[in-house]
């Protein structure tokens, strides 16, 4: 790891200020920072700890009925709190099937919004890639790339964006607020993160001392809360980054779909709004052909950026497989094996 | 530059000068504070066996730095036992081979400690497999892994209700 400044800012402007100087970054749970700065592919001259700023670790409900959380809340409070996973179950059943419960409880909101749109190439220094350096090429092209981007890749550069949280966040209209040096502002979170087009070195919008201090769910996202899920399939049932994940919710009244929001995970270098397949839902009945015409919608413009064909297929049967559960309702509790289409709430145990 | 720091470790208060804030927590305790019961497998928060508890919440020791937890309160594996008192977690890993090399097993039994303060899985098998997942075995001594997690909470909870009752 390279030699770093460290600084512990008492206040959010003076972590700004401290930040403003080039080659600064943010230090907050660091379960993606660090393991970049070991592998030598983060290199920051200097880190600002946010970790310990205060009031960024509430969770709080607004007068207009949303819910705003603070950029420190870790990813394992947030998912285990009561009124939050009740109302927004998706969200809590993503965080609960990222990383491990170790991780969970280092990690916060902001930095698992703000963790690096990466594939295994990007972190192998001995392999070219545009995303560390940028102009060198991109090895994941002509290398093992089955677990690669299906849309909105460039030829320069083809990693998914690996969150599981930012899926449903995307499909309820989160905003992300930041404190940057000309005050405070607000972006919706589906357009925080960028596409790598020319450019894949930049994930996300953010400006240099950019700081995330809270993330905003809207009161309209907490409807939803009857049918709502997130279905993830990776290589192994636990502790794994998903092949495909699909957050699905709906607002069905009297045996009809008033409302539906659906993103896609791990197939994108975003979270993968589906609004098209939305709108294709809004007013259907709930039947399987309907889902796979949402389905057929969310995937128009996927194509293979390598030997990953498969994963357009996956996606097909992920989105629909995660509408049908979200149609059969929100269980009771989180399932033992999150978001996974092996856990036991949805049918038979498919393993010991 | 140095950096000065306070932390409680297994109870007792150790003061430290930092040289350089890229030490981890894991290395602090391990080449400074000499308690090398926290193991270092991956290095990268893979495999869990660094994992200690930080006020209360089991973390991965070495993703981690040291100078970010100034003032904390860690416990280690070597803090749970009781003098020759094992902690029931320790005891119910011996009663079902929960180990064969014993590399993983400290943050195994930090885990499980952890796990058991957040009390989420209760005394499902299948919820105690999914919240162990970030520790790795490789002599696959899951099975009785996860039997002694069982085991050690179903004791803990026990001896809980009887202090209460």
């Amino acid at each position: 790891m390279k030699t770093f400044d460290y600084i512990k800012p008492a206040t959010i402007s003076d972590a700004v200020a401290a930040a403003a100087q080039p080659g600064t970054a943010y230090l907050a749970g660091g379960t993606n920072l660090l393991d970049l700065m070991k592998g030598g592919i983060a290199r920051p001259d200097r880190l600002v700890d946010v970790a310990q700023l205060p009031g960024l670790d509430r969770i709080e409900h607004l007068a207009d009925g949303g819910l705003r959380i603070g950029a420190l809340v870790r990813n394992a409070d947030l998912a285990h709190d009561f009124d939050f996973a009740k109302s927004y179950p998706a969200v809590a059943e993503a965080l609960l099937s990222g990383a491990s419960a170790q991780l969970r409880n280092a990690a916060t909101v902001g930095g698992n919004l703000l963790q690096r749109t990466r594939c295994g190439y990007f972190y192998d220094p001995a392999s070219a890639c545009n995303k560390r350096r940028p102009g060198t090429g991109c090895d994941a092209r002509g290398g093992e790339n089955r677990l690669h981007a299906v849309l909105g890749w460039s030829e320069s550069c083809i990693a998914t964006h690996p969150s599981d949280f930012c899926v449903p966040l995307v499909a309820h209209d989160a905003v992300v607020e930041i404190e940057g040096k000309a005050g405070r502002r607000e972006i919706a979170l589906e357009a925080l993160h960028r596409l790598p087009g020319d450019t894949p070195e930049r994930d996300n919008l953010l400006e240099p001392a950019d700081l995330i201090v809270a993330l905003r769910l809207p009161a309209e996202a907490s409807a939803f809360s009857a049918h709502a899920r997130y279905l993830k399939v990776r290589e192994r049932t636990s502790y794994a980054f998903a092949i495909v994940s699909a957050a699905a919710a709906l607002r069905i009244e009297r045996g009809v779909i008033r409302e539906a929001r659906l993103a896609l995970g791990g197939v994108a270098p975003k979270p993968w709004r589906a609004r098209g397949a939305e709108e294709i839902l809004a007013g259907a009945s709930p039947t399987p052909a309907a889902f796979r015409r949402a389905a057929e919608a969310a995937l128009t413009d996927a194509k293979p950026s390598g030997d990953n064909q498969f994963k357009i297929e996956l996606a097909h049967r992920i989105l629909v497989r995660a509408l049908t559960l979200a149609t059969a309702g929100t269980p009771e509790r989180i399932p033992a094996l999150p978001a996974s289409p092996f856990a036991s709430v949805s049918g038979a145990l498919h393993h010991a | 530059m140095s950096f000065p720091i306070s932390l409680t470790i297994n109870g007792v208060r150790r003061d430290v000068e930092l040289e350089d804030p890229r030490v981890t927590l894991l290395d602090l305790l391990r080449e400074r504070l000499d308690l090398t019961g926290s193991k270092k497998g991956c290095d990268r928060g893979q495999c869990g066996a660094c994992t200690v508890l930080v006020d209360g919440r089991r973390i991965n020791s070495c993703l981690t730095l040291a100078i970010s937890h100034d003032g904390a309160d860690v416990l280690t594996i070597e803090g749970v036992a009781r003098g020759d008192q094992l902690h029931p977690v320790q005891a119910a890993f011996i009663a079902h081979d929960g180990f064969q090399c014993g590399f993983c097993t400290p943050g195994q039994i930090m885990s499980a400690i952890g796990l058991i303060q957040e009390g989420q899985a209760g005394d499902d098998p299948e919820r105690v497999r999914e919240c162990m997942s970030g520790n790795l075995c490789r002599c696959g001594a899951y099975a009785g892994i996860t039997d002694a997690v069982l085991e050690a909470q179903q004791n803990l909870t026990a001896a809980n209700q009887r202090r209460s009752a």
